[in-house]
């Protein structure tokens, strides 16, 4: 068996040092484009759960790489001119430099074939040919992988630093151009990493397109100088990129196997693209050692072990990249909320996650927000709305009357929920006149009424064809129907396809002005209801011709400026056949978009299940108000005495 | 949850006497219900022609096609056949739909591909709906109805339309993943209630070679994944246990375990593995 290991960086030298370990009779060669002591960037990072890992699989290297590592537990946020400390998060680095040098060391150890200056134009003659060559991957030329890449994330420089920082620092700089942040932290004892970021239009308007390499360090030293407490910033080749985010369909062609960055990358602001790799060194060694160097089986075992790792890591990187994206729009958040924001950011740490880690700072935001030293968590903190004062947070029930017989959705009544009651106003346009909800949804009644909507298009199949609404009529309905309501909020239905909902998209309404409508509404509602008024809005259509995510906060930004108290978010069911994402708080997002950049309070629900969600999503400011789905408790059931557990009980 | 067992009907080799005698045993097994696999280009039985044969030799399992491809077929004729096979089995179909994945069966369906999502709503808007008047009989009252895919509208036209979600098999965290997914579609849908989970797994127990083998070439015009498909082949009783363990976690509702090997004596091992 011999082995080529195309790429010499962190994966490629540790998969060649594992190999070794498991069989010293296989021919191993890493081949390197590059010299010996090359290296790009500064320092990686590891965390504690990979450092177990590096000690189980060679406990030589684990010594040296920690014996040299900068260790810190703190995140420090800086912005608006106060720094906010986040301990617990046990995190390590380690000169990329220096880890090279141990892994090569230790390769040369084992007998392994270290090639440098080798470029590799064709395929190399081996038994086992291994990709390790990094996000620009030449070895994916020679086999089929389905790659695909895509710029994920603002526009980042990576710098070093001889200012040695002692926790992971984000900081926050506001310009005349628009807002830079850095992420910096200590790799050993004498220098940091510090990575610039900006979004591409600020980065532009900076001139930072025009200028090189040096007036660019020039740029950033002088911009973050507070922050470099007056050293330097050093240079490696250190230009603006673009991340890519990259995905291969398989990470085996034939003989060939991809790792690390060639078969993934994920956004540098979680710092785990050092990590993943080595872990697919990890566990591509020990399928290899399982599978007997049977390579077809091996490579489906390293894929099946490492794909729900790295589509996890995948996935929170995206939302992190996203998040740095758009942190213009949180300038006007209080620091500690903005905090809590950045460290929840990627969906992995909730209130309740860094409630272990840092009980301090949760107190703190949990504090802050309910207003005494000690307060409950975030969700049971009280708020107010248009004089109505909410104990909690998730206090509010849903309910939905139809403002006319025309605008019923079925001929169903539906009781009257207990709690604080958001009662919705609702004339359900061309979604109108079905069956009940418990066979399906949007199924027509044989004999349904007429319904109504701006265009002649039945909203699902065998729908009616919608008339024109006769709009005095239905404008006088909503303002009857919330003369006459008891509730202690009351919500205008504009969104998921119903009538008001479908004047506001292009994919259902041909007018211009589609807002013009929906606002006459809202307007003579507000003269005639005194309490808090709710506007529940369709976001984004999710559909390539229909409203996105930006026209949603524009509308909800005109409707808070016409007189809405809280935008109750939504997203999709515009049309039928729309595109939707679902999953476990898939509004999340979006609610926290409308009310940090239309800076208006929300309501959110999306599948929500537990308190922790709610206490993250209002924590974090991502709502003011929750709609929870919260399971019944499954914690007790009846002793059995049959044995019937795994086949259960048969159906008739 | 409840375990239901699969015919060999995608099988190469499989006699129509195996598959009936498979069907009968079954149902004199604790199994829940029997399952079906739904091609055209392959060496396969046509879905409702099995179950409608299981039909005439069982009295107690649900009949379910895991999934059956909508779009290959006439609206009105599937729901005919749908409401056939429910009828001859005295209501106990569950019907499963998704749009399908292979170009050649449509090609070999006259069929176009392209607009298959969007004919599969109108066709679980016509059976679920009553739109023909009840001209088109016999009765389709009790049909359960799932709906399979991994895409977002297959979850929304599952919510919108459907009595739960069929998943198409892989290990308990992929459900898990897919099951909450159609949670938030059905809640977000305003449907009462939840909708049913149902999972699929395969085995095999006495020649897993030829199992695996089968899945690969079945699998084949997904590349790449169809060794991973092969590769989560159960052949053991340990890890059909694990596997309906993980399920029943997951909060599958009924676990449909579909034979690799077209072996009569596949199912006893099958109950054996489970007991």
């Amino acid at each position: 068996m011999n082995v080529a290991i195309v790429g010499a960086g962190p994966a490629g030298l540790y998969l060649a040092i594992l190999l070794k370990k498991l069989d010293r009779g296989v021919d191993v060669s890493v081949l390197e484009r590059n010299a010996p002591d090359a290296t790009f960037g500064f320092g990686v990072v590891f965390s504690e759960e990979t450092l177990g890992a590096l000690r189980d699989a060679d406990p030589e290297t684990h010594l040296e790489i920690t014996d040299t590592f900068a260790r810190w537990d703190r995140i420090d946020i800086r912005f608006q001119g106060r720094e906010l400390r986040s301990s617990g998060h046990a995190f390590s680095a380690i000169a990329r430099k220096r880890l090279l040098e141990i892994l090569q060391e230790r390769c040369r150890e084992l007998d392994v074939a270290l090639e440098f200056g080798v470029e590799v134009d064709e395929l190399p003659d081996a038994d086992l040919v291994v990709g390790a060559d990094g996000a620009n991957s030449l070895v994916r030329r020679f086999g089929e992988f389905g790659t695909k890449v895509r710029p994920e994330g603002s526009k980042y420089v990576w710098f070093g630093t001889d200012h040695v920082f002692d926790a992971f620092t984000f900081a926050f700089r506001e310009t005349e151009h628009g807002l830079f942040n850095v992420h910096a932290y200590p790799y050993d004892e004498r220098m940091s990493t510090f990575i610039v970021e900006c979004p591409e239009a600020v980065w532009r308007a900076a001139g930072l397109d025009e200028m090189d390499e040096q007036e660019s360090l020039a740029f950033c030293e002088q911009l973050f100088a507070n922050e470099l407490r007056g050293r330097e910033l050093f240079s490696n080749r250190s230009l603006w990129l673009d991340f890519p985010k990259i995905t291969n369909a398989t990470w085996h062609s034939g003989n060939i196997v991809i790792l690390g960055d060639a078969a993934h990358t994920a956004h540098f602001s979680i710092g785990s693209g050092t990590k993943l790799a080595m872990e697919d060194s990890i566990s591509l060694a020990a399928a290899l050692a399982r599978r007997r160097w049977e390579l077809e089986a091996a490579f489906v075992d390293y894929e099946l072990e490492r794909e729900p790792f790295v589509e996890r890591t995948q996935d929170a990187a995206s939302e992190s990249a996203a998040y740095f994206g758009r942190i213009a729009s949180y300038s006007h958040v209080e620091p500690i909320q903005f905090a809590f924001n950045l460290i929840t950011r990627a969906g992995r740490i909730t209130h309740a996650t860094l409630g272990v880690r840092d009980p301090q700072f949760t107190r703190a935001l949990d504090g802050w927000l309910g207003g005494r030293a000690v307060s409950p968590p975030p969700a049971f903190s009280s708020f107010e709305l248009r004089g109505v004062r909410f104990e909690h947070r998730f206090e509010l029930v849903e309910s939905t009357v139809a403002v006319s017989a025309e605008g019923r959705v079925s001929a169903e009544d539906v009781p009257a929920p207990e709690g604080k009651l958001l009662l919705r106003l609702s004339h359900a346009g061309r979604r109108g006149a079905t069956q009940a909800r418990n066979r399906g949804v949007d199924l027509p009644l044989a004999d349904g009424w007429p319904v109504v909507a701006p265009t002649k298009r039945p909203y699902a199949p065998f729908g009616q064809i919608p008339s024109e609404p006769d709009e005095a009529a239905v404008l006088e309905a909503f303002v009857s129907a919330a003369a006459s309501a008891r509730a202690e909020v009351l919500e205008l239905d504009m969104a998921h396809g119903y009538l008001l909902g479908s004047y506001l998209s292009p994919l259902t309404n041909d007018e211009d002005d589609r807002l013009l409508f929906p606002l006459r509404v809202l307007e003579a509602v507000r003269a005639r209801w005194e309490g808090p008024l709710s506007v529940r809005l369709s976001i984004t259509d999710w559909h390539p011709r229909g409203n996105k995510v930006e026209d949603g906060i524009a509308i909800a930004r005109a409707m808070h400026e016409a007189g809405a108290d809280l935008i109750h978010v939504e997203a999709g069911q515009t049309i039928h056949d729309d595109r939707p994402q679902y999953r476990r708080g898939f509004l999340t997002a979006l609610s926290d978009r409308v009310r940090n950049e239309a800076r208006v309070p929300t309501l959110v629900g999306g599948y929500l299940t537990t308190l922790d969600e709610a206490n993250t999503i209002v924590g974090a400011g991502r709502a003011d108000l929750v709609l929870l789905d919260l399971p019944e408790p499954e914690i007790e059931r009846p002793l059995q005495s049959s044995n019937s557990l795994l086949l259960g009980e048969v159906r008739a | 949850m409840n375990v239901g067992v699969g015919l060999p009907t995608t099988v190469p080799g499989a006699t129509g006497e195996l598959l009936i005698e498979w069907a009968r045993r079954a149902d004199d097994r604790p199994f829940s219900s029997v399952g079906v696999l739904d091609r055209v280009v392959y060496d396969s039985y046509e879905p409702f022609a099995a179950l409608a044969a299981a039909a005439a030799v069982t009295s107690r399992v649900r009949l379910a096609t895991m999934i059956a491809i909508g779009p290959l077929r006439a609206t009105a004729l599937l729901a005919k056949q749908a409401a056939s096979v429910h009828g001859l089995s005295g209501g106990r179909l569950t019907l499963g739909l998704a749009v399908g994945a292979r170009l050649d069966d449509f090609d070999a369906a006259g069929v176009a591909h392209k607009g298959r999502g969007k004919k599969l709503g109108e066709q679980l808007a016509y059976i679920r709906g009553d739109v023909d008047g009840d001209k088109v009989g016999p009765s389709r009252e009790g049909i359960e109805i799932l709906v399979g895919g991994l895409s977002g509208p297959a979850y929304s036209r599952m919510a919108r339309y459907a009595d739960g979600y069929a998943h198409n098999g892989g290990p308990p965290r992929a459900f898990a993943n897919a099951a909450g997914r159609a949670l938030a579609a059905w809640s977000d849908l305003g449907r009462p209630g939840k909708p049913k989970l149902w999972g699929q797994g395969y085995f095999a127990f006495a020649d897993p070679g030829r199992g695996e083998a089968y899945l690969k070439d079945y699998y084949a015009f997904t590349g790449p994944f169809a060794e991973k498909i092969a590769a989560g082949n159960l052949t053991s009783a340990r890890a059909v246990k694990d596997y309906v363990r993980g399920y029943e976690e997951a909060g599958c509702d009924e676990l449909v375990l579909f034979p690799t090997v077209g072996d009569i004596d596949e199912l006893d091992r099958l109950q054996e593995a489970l007991a």
